[in-house]
Formats: structure tokens, sequence, C-alpha cells
């Protein structure tokens, strides 16, 4: 692999970063990026192997509410709600996502079923709005002022944040290529090109998927947490419902659904455009980042289904041989 | 006591049978387009969007009368129809059924947005409030009354001109084998535009009908677009009937719901109903067996 090196460089060059004077926007710019690639990297873990999820939000969002309305509620700290949060997500997975496996729901089926799970998560955090606020979103109280930051993860320090999510990120990706090079890709794989076939060579379809679908959802309910307390403010918008699990879709296809850091790069390539468009625009640019996402979808998707560094990739390939 | 909840519940029932005609309507539109082009339209209660800003457009802004703009919308429907198809649709039709999917989403979110920018994200109407009409001790909204009467004719009428016209044979026949009708004379890419302009007509007239009731903002497409798949998935994708059935009992979940808890419960309750009934039934309700 000759990415190596230079993935192992970029990765030095992140931890010092924080160290040598990376002013606080920039870092915000990082952690949200790195972020977002995380959760990313969870759902592609599936959507590369034929199983296209439009519910992550779901995930997101409960990881998200679970620990904000944990602290406030009944001030439990993060880390006693975070594994509720997980648990949580990885029932409701289990429970949409094994009818659909067992019983053969694939492609479109999957894809509105999924798309529905999000938007009934959006729709409950709406219903529950004496304690969740409803569509006007909620902020994690701040913490007691002897209370320690280990406790309650806040930290009014970012690069603490940084460090978190620098560490997440590399565990997505980690997670991702032992995923890679496991013999349950290679079935899924198989599954992904035809299901019967693959049924046939004794391949267990359902528990295939049912694992890979566990893992996404658990990853991105992690990733949920993670929004919340570094965010410190969320609503049923922005971390639940139909248009966050298509921004999640739409980041993977534009950087490259089948490579490890495609969602990495198609995490940069949102960030870029919206901070970006902020930047040429003015601050008044509401829904014109998505005008232009969506316009992008359409493209990436009849131009350049591989994604900007699947199709980097593949032309490279192409060139050496 | 016990009559007056009784009379509030019937009413509640009633209700619930006039929106299951209007999501009987929503979910023809899509499950035709499916049925025949084997592509879902992720965007299609954004397109609704655009036909109810058109119509609420030309006729609070641009002062057309309102038959006038209501004929305007239902062209709108057949051109953006017939546009998402050529456009959209067309250059990916050989793609894997994911990336179909993937692109109409990106219209979604391209409407949603340019509806934003456009229009701003106030909640728009046009104004005419229809009485509401006393029957007994219940009251009915006019305006839902003649939405489910227009959506039954409209049901009705599709059917008719699949089952009893020429055109519609032909839809009928690419329908049920993509293979073998263009080796006997029958030509798939004009019948998927027919289909399509089909499919954007019962687009705009949901939209004629919608606008009555509903503000218009740009994100009332996410308010419908859940429920029309789920709809259409219960009664089996490309199953007209199945459709109208999954329609009369999703509306009953969010009508009663509604009633008895908030309206948001009864989509939750509806979803919950859906997911237990594919357990059962992994292809909907009313899918064909083997």
């Amino acid at each position: 692999m000759y990415f190596k090196p230079a993935f192992i460089l970029v990765v030095i060059a992140l931890a010092i970063a924080p160290f040598v004077g990376l002013g606080a926007y920039p870092m915000h710019l990082v952690i949200t990026a790195l972020l977002w690639s995380f959760i990313y990297t969870a759902w592609s873990l599936m959507g590369r192997l034929g199983l296209v999820s439009f519910g992550h939000g779901a995930f997101v969002g409960i990881g998200a509410y679970t620990v904000v309305l944990g602290w406030n509620l009944i001030g439990w700290s993060p880390w006693l709600t975070a594994p509720i949060a997980i648990v949580l997500a990885l029932l409701l997975a289990a429970v949409v996502g094994w009818p659909c496996f067992r019983f053969g729901i694939i492609g479109h089926y999957f894809a509105i079923v999924t798309l529905a799970l999000a938007e009934v998560v959006r729709l409950v955090i709406i219903a529950l709005r004496d304690s969740t606020g409803g569509t006007l979103g909620i902020t994690p109280k701040p913490p007691p002022a002897d209370a320690s930051a280990l406790w309650t993860l806040q930290f009014a320090d970012r690069r603490v944040w940084f460090f978190i999510v620098l560490g997440c990120w590399l565990l997505g990706l980690a997670v991702w290529r032992w995923v890679d090079q496991s013999m349950q890709r290679r079935a899924l794989d198989a599954i992904a090109e035809d299901e019967e076939a693959a049924a046939s060579l004794g391949i267990d379809v359902a528990r295939s998927k049912l694992a890979i679908t566990l893992l996404s959802a658990g990853l991105t309910c992690l990733g949920g947490v993670l929004y919340a307390l570094y965010q410190r403010y969320i609503n049923p918008e922005t971390v639940s419902g139909l248009s966050l699990s298509l921004q999640i879709v739409f980041g993977v296809i534009a950087g490259g659904m089948g490579v490890a850091l495609g969602p990495t790069v198609g995490a940069i390539l949102l960030l870029a455009l919206s901070e970006g468009l902020r930047f040429v625009m003015g601050g008044d640019v509401h829904g014109i980042d998505r005008l232009v996402y969506g316009a992008l979808l359409i493209l990436f998707i009849i131009y350049m289904p591989r994604g900007l560094m699947g199709t980097a990739l593949h032309r490279f390939a192409r060139a050496r041989s | 006591m016990a009559a007056i909840f009784d009379i509030y519940f019937l009413e509640a029932l009633l209700n619930g049978v006039l929106f299951g005609g209007l999501l009987a309507l929503l979910s023809v539109g899509l499950n035709l387009v499916f049925g025949v082009v084997e592509v879902v339209w992720i965007c299609y209660a954004e397109l609704i969007m655009c036909v109810m800003y058109c119509v609420w457009w030309l006729y609070t802004q641009a002062h057309w009368p309102l038959a006038a703009a209501l004929g305007a919308g239902l062209l709108c429907g057949i051109a953006l129809g017939v546009l998402l198809h050529q456009l959209i649709i067309r250059p990916v039709l050989g793609a894997p059924h994911i990336n179909q999917l993937l692109a109409t989403g990106g219209v979604l979110f391209f409407l949603q947005a340019l509806a934003g920018a456009v229009f701003g994200i106030d909640y728009h109407n046009l104004g005419i409030q229809l009485p509401s009409l006393p029957v007994g001790e219940m009251q009915f909204s006019a305006a839902r009354l003649l939405s489910f009467m227009v959506a039954l004719t409209a049901i009705f009428g599709t059917w008719l001109f699949l089952r009893r016209s020429y055109l519609g044979t032909a839809i009928r026949a690419i329908s049920q084998d993509h293979a073998v009708m263009p080796l006997l004379g029958v030509d798939p890419s004009r019948i998927y535009v027919l289909t399509s302009a089909l499919g954007g007509l019962l687009v705009g007239l949901a939209g004629c009908l919608l606008v009555f009731q509903y503000d218009v903002h740009p994100a009332i497409g996410l308010t419908f677009g859940p429920l029309i798949f789920l709809i259409c998935v219960l009664g089996g994708l490309g199953n007209l009937l199945g459709g109208m059935a999954a329609a009369f009992l999703f509306a009953q979940f969010i009508s009663l719901g509604g009633f008895f808890l908030q309206v948001e419960w009864g989509h939750v309750m509806a979803f919950v109903f859906f997911i237990l009934v594919m357990f059962w039934r992994p292809r909907g309700l009313f899918a064909k067996l083997g």
C-alpha cells in the first residue's frame, strides 16, 4: 500500500497540530470533519455491501438524545448513559433489521423501511416535547462547579475533544479495515452479488447481515453521543430524520463507498462546501449548501458513482497497470 | 359523557376515512411509476410541494383565477414528472436500483432547498377557507370531503385508463414483462415517459387538493413523503389496490392516534404496525405470492 506512509504522516500532523497554534475555528472544523467522517465510515460498513440504509439518522438521534436527557433529567454521566444509548440503538437495529434480513427485504424495500425508521425516531423526539424540547432542541445543562470534567464529559478545552474525536475516527477506520479483511466481508460480498446463490453455498445470509448492521448502528450511535457532547446543542433535525440520513448517504457516495478513506473525503467535501459557501455568500446561506448538495448528489450518481476517492484510486490503479 | 365521547370518536374515525382517500391518491402515483419503470421516486412528496407552490404563487401573487391556477398546477405536475424521468431517471436506468433511489434522493434535497431559497421558510396558504359541514353533532371540513371525492374519482379514472385503453394495456404489459414486450414492438422508453407523465398528473392533482388543506412550506414533503412510502410498501410496491387498502389503514392509525394521544404518536403507532406486518408479510400485506 503506497498510501500508508502518507496516511501516518497525516495522522502525526493532526496529532501535533493543536500544540503548534491551530486556531479555534480551524480546530472546530477539523473536529467536525473527523466526527462526521467517523459516522460516515460507520454507515459505509453497511452501504458498501449493498445494505443502503436511509435510517442512520435514527441511531445518531438515539445516541445524542439519550446522553443529553440522561444528564438533564436524572443527572447521569455520559459514561453511564452512552452504553445505554448504544444498547438501545442495537436493539432497534436488531428489531428492524432481523425481519428485513430473515425475509429477504433488499434493495428498494430495505431502503424504504429504514427511511421510515429515521422519521419515526424524529417523530418520537418531537412527540416527547415535554422532556426533549420538541423541535426547539435541547442543550445539556452546565455541570455543577465541583464536578469533574472526566465525569460529566463536558470539556472546556477543545483540544480534549480533538483527541477524543481523532481517536474515534482512527477506531472507525480500524473497524472498516478489520471488516474489509474478514471472512464475513467475503460472505457479505457474495450476498450483495446474489443472495440466493450465497445462501446455497451455506452462508447464513440473515446472520451475516445482522452482524454488520449491529456494528454499524453501534458506531453511528457513539458518533451521535459525541456530537451531542461536543456541540452542546441538538434538535430533531440535526441529529435524526430523513434529511440527516440522506446527508450521510450523500457524503459517502461523494467520497467513495468502497474505499477506506472515501467517507472521510466525503465529510471534508461536505464541510468545505457549507463553510465555503458561507464564506463566499456571507451569513445568509440557509439552504443554499443543501441546494448544492442535492445537485452534486445527482451528478455524482449519474457521472461518478464510485465517488471522488474511488475514482481517483481506480484511475491510479489503471495508470500503474 | 359516553355519548359525547362516542360522537367525537366517530368523527375521528370518519375523518380518518376522508384522509385515507387522500393518502390513497398520493400512493397511486408512486405505485404506478414503480410498477412500470421500477424506480421509486423518493422525491415524490417534494414534487407535490412544487405543485402546491405553483398554485399558491399563481393565485395569490400573480392573481390568476383559481381555476387557471389549478389547471397550471396539473400541467406543472406533468412537466415535473416528465422532466424527472428524462433528466434524472433515464441516465441511471441501467444502473443498480439503489443508484436510482439515491439520484431521486438528490432531487429531494435539491427541491427542498430550492423552495427554501426562493420562497423562504414561511408557511403560505391560499387564504381560501372552505366551510365545514355539520353532520349531526359532527363537523367535517368541506375541503377534506371534496378531496376525498376527487381522489376516489381520480383513482377510478386511473384504473379505467389502465384496464380499458390501448395505452393502458401497453403500460400493464410492460410492467408484467420488461424483456419480452420490446420484442413485440412496444417501445419501453415511450411507455416510461407516458407513465411518468401520468404519475406527474397524479402529483399535480394531489398538490391541487393538498393546497386547500395544508399550508405549503419547504419541509411539507417530509410530512407526507415517508408516509407515502410506508403505505406503498405495506400494500406491496407496484400494487395499486394494496396501496389503497394500506392508505385507509394508515389514515385510521393517524386519525385515531391523534384523537387518543397526539398526531406524532399516531405516526409512530402506524410505523410499529408496519414493522409487525413486515415480520408476517415481508413483501407487504397484499403482495402477490411467489
